[in-house]
């Protein structure tokens, strides 16, 4: 689940890309309000994670200038101006959760998750496809209630498709997903994890949509 | 006497008191040249008109032809004179040959004509004297001088009983009006006194008397100045508390993933962060305390005399890495008196901040002006953008090529030490790049 975070202390900064990308994200992490506009024009996150002082300006800005686009992507204040006031006036300005510094990174990447499930219009924390769970808290999978073992990209991948069951995920869109911008994507890195899914999970469980992407199979009739 | 009702009284009842007493003196003096005048006349008038009725034969008496008779005692008609006039009638070979009813028996003057005094049985008499040589007598009308002086003393007396009756009413009714004048003043300091240590709003100070209007109107300034100390302490304080909050949540998030990671290099990666991020935090809590320091309203500058070459190399070395080196240039001999930890504040945020934006040579250069010194502090970073000049010593102000120690608060601080030193700081891009922090410092040179 690619997010991006906006924060302009570089210690907190470097902390918020390291642990929230344990916790399974892929993280965009920029300084600026400058460059948050450039990320936000050029790339679709599931969520963002903003903070309110930035050097060239307000988290508030970025804020209204996504919601003035009609862009409801799921944003988590993160400020250490946490006053009932400060919190309202965030909320009120379209923010989705709004979280006080100092804070506890799991509770954060848990808050983030919410606010990106809510904003797929998910009311489950977990999702479920043929006897196939997926906890994106856990980062766990369990299919007939046995855990398989996957990687973080795989974890990425099947967490991608299971989202939006029945719709077709393109290759490139997986690959946004998946990669930030300091990493790397080899070519067939995604065919290589659809590959791997296949063999943990079966091979009828992503069906492979020629031309477009992957999408998970329906009951097999 | 603490009480200005008192004090005021004390000022107009001795004043009234005073100027009572010179007009009493002066009225007994002037009545009494009056009296004496007046008087002087009704004797020579009286002598004259006993001559006259002597001459006349109105009154009867023993002509010094007559021989040695008995005086004789006559009385003149009119009674006003009668108590208060002595008059005697002495032939002019030295006999008495008249007095009225009172006078005494001995010769009230020796003079033979005119006004005299003499003593007469103890008493002080005022005598005109008056020769008829045709009837060979000598008319003297006399004055008891104790009566004249009672009619003096009788005026001042009528003078003096009102005023010393009527003293007592003034200094109810001056009393009753200087309270009444201070109770403005009386009210301000109730409505004061009832107040809570919080609350500082403006006395109001519509149709204040022209006396106290002043002192309203400098208690009000005092009141918006002590508030708005307290809005700077209390925003600087929420300041604080904002600034440390950030790194305190790197320092978590950098903990909790070095917790979390299983990868090595992950883990030292976020340890070293927070190694760096202590540092950081350490840095700006002392800068904090600086900034608490120089707003402290209670601190006077401490002024010493200072060789500013010394100092400014003792700042540059507590201030640098060992691997950068300042260039530092000025007279061994540049000196004034100054406070020391003011300007210590002020230049090693300066170098912090030119450290940080530049790679390249750090310079710093003393000189004297006619109105003290002046420290110039350039290096060679990227400079300040045009726009942000003025905003760049604002408090917590970050410019976008920040360094990554920054905190937004040393060209603040720099700014308010200098300006508490009563200096200037200006900040100024050089060409082709770099920025120059100019100091001006106003000493004393001894």
């Amino acid at each position: 689940m690619r997010i991006l975070v906006i924060e302009d202390d570089p210690m907190l900064l470097d902390g918020l890309s390291a642990g929230l990308g344990l916790a399974g994200f892929t993280v965009d992490a920029v300084a600026t309000c400058e460059d948050a506009f450039a990320a936000l024009e050029t790339h679709s996150y599931r969520a963002v994670v903003l903070d309110l002082m930035l050097p060239d300006g307000s988290g508030l800005d970025v804020l209204q200038s996504l919601r003035r686009r009609r862009d409801a992507t799921p944003v988590v204040l993160l400020t250490a101006r946490d006053q009932v006031e400060d919190r309202i006036a965030g909320l009120d300005a379209g923010a989705d959760d709004y979280v006080g510094k100092p804070f506890d990174l799991d509770e954060l990447a848990a808050r983030v998750r919410a606010a990106a499930r809510r904003g797929a219009g998910h009311a489950s924390a977990v999702l479920e496809w043929r006897g196939v769970v997926l906890d994106p808290a856990g980062q766990t999978v369990n299919a007939e209630g046995k855990p398989i073992a996957l990687t973080r990209r795989e974890f990425g991948v099947l967490r991608a498709l299971m989202e939006r069951p029945g719709a077709t995920v393109s290759k490139a869109v997986l690959e946004e997903t998946l990669y930030g911008w300091q990493e790397e994507v080899e070519s067939n890195a995604v065919e290589v994890h659809i590959h791997n899914l296949r063999t943990k999970l079966g091979t009828s469980f992503i069906k492979t949509v020629r031309g477009l992407g992957y999408r998970l199979a329906e009951e097999q009739a | 006497m603490r009480s200005i009702r008192s004090r005021l009284l004390t000022i107009l009842i001795a004043s009234t008191g005073l100027v009572w007493l010179l007009a009493v003196a002066w009225i007994y003096v002037s009545t009494q040249a009056e009296v004496e005048r007046v008087l002087d006349a009704r004797l020579t008038e009286a002598a004259r008109m006993v001559n006259s009725l002597l001459a006349e034969r109105r009154i009867e008496i023993a002509l010094p032809d007559v021989g040695d008779l008995p005086a004789t005692e006559f009385q003149i008609e009119d009674p006003s004179y009668e108590r208060q006039l002595s008059c005697q009638i002495w032939s002019l070979d030295g006999r008495l040959v008249g007095r009225s009813e009172h006078a005494p028996g001995d010769r009230l003057t020796d003079a033979d004509n005119g006004f005299s005094e003499s003593v007469v049985d103890g008493e002080t008499w005022r005598v005109y004297a008056i020769e008829n040589v045709a009837l060979g007598v000598r008319v003297m009308v006399g004055d008891s001088m104790a009566v004249r002086n009672r009619l003096v003393g009788d005026v001042v007396k009528g003078l003096a009983i009102p005023a010393a009756l009527i003293l007592p009413f003034l200094t109810g009714v001056i009393w009753v009006s200087v309270r009444r004048g201070m109770s403005p003043l009386v009210r301000m300091a109730e409505s004061l006194s009832s107040r809570s240590a919080t609350d500082l709003r403006p006395l109001p100070d519509e149709n204040l008397p022209e006396e106290i209007a002043p002192a309203v109107h400098a208690l009000n300034g005092l009141f918006r100045r002590v508030e708005d100390a307290r809005e700077r302490e209390k925003s600087f304080t929420a300041f604080a508390a904002h600034e440390l909050k950030t790194p305190l949540a790197g320092l978590k998030t950098q903990a909790q993933v070095a917790l979390a990671s299983q990868d090595g290099e992950v883990h030292e990666n976020a340890l070293r962060q927070i190694a760096a991020g202590v540092d950081r935090t350490s840095r700006l809590v002392r800068q904090l305390l600086d900034l608490a320091a120089i707003e402290a309203t209670d601190r006077t500058p401490e002024l010493q005399e200072a060789r500013l070459l010394e100092l400014v190399r003792r700042v540059a070395a507590e201030t640098l890495s060992a691997e950068r080196r300042v260039r530092i240039e000025g007279s061994e001999d540049a000196s004034g008196r100054l406070d020391p930890v003011l300007v210590t504040l002020a230049l090693r945020n300066i170098l912090e901040n030119a450290i940080c934006h530049s790679d390249g040579q750090v310079s710093v250069s003393i000189g004297e002006t006619s109105a003290g010194i002046e420290i110039v502090v350039e290096d060679e970073g990227p400079g300040i953008p045009v726009d942000d000049l003025p905003r760049a010593s604002d408090r917590f102000f970050r410019g976008r090529t920040k360094c990554s120690s920054g905190s937004g608060l040393g060209l603040s601080i720099a700014k308010e030490a200098v300006a508490r030193m009563g200096g200037t700081l200006i900040l100024r891009n050089r060409e082709p790049r770099g920025l120059s922090a100019i100091l001006s410092i106003p000493t004393l040179t001894e």
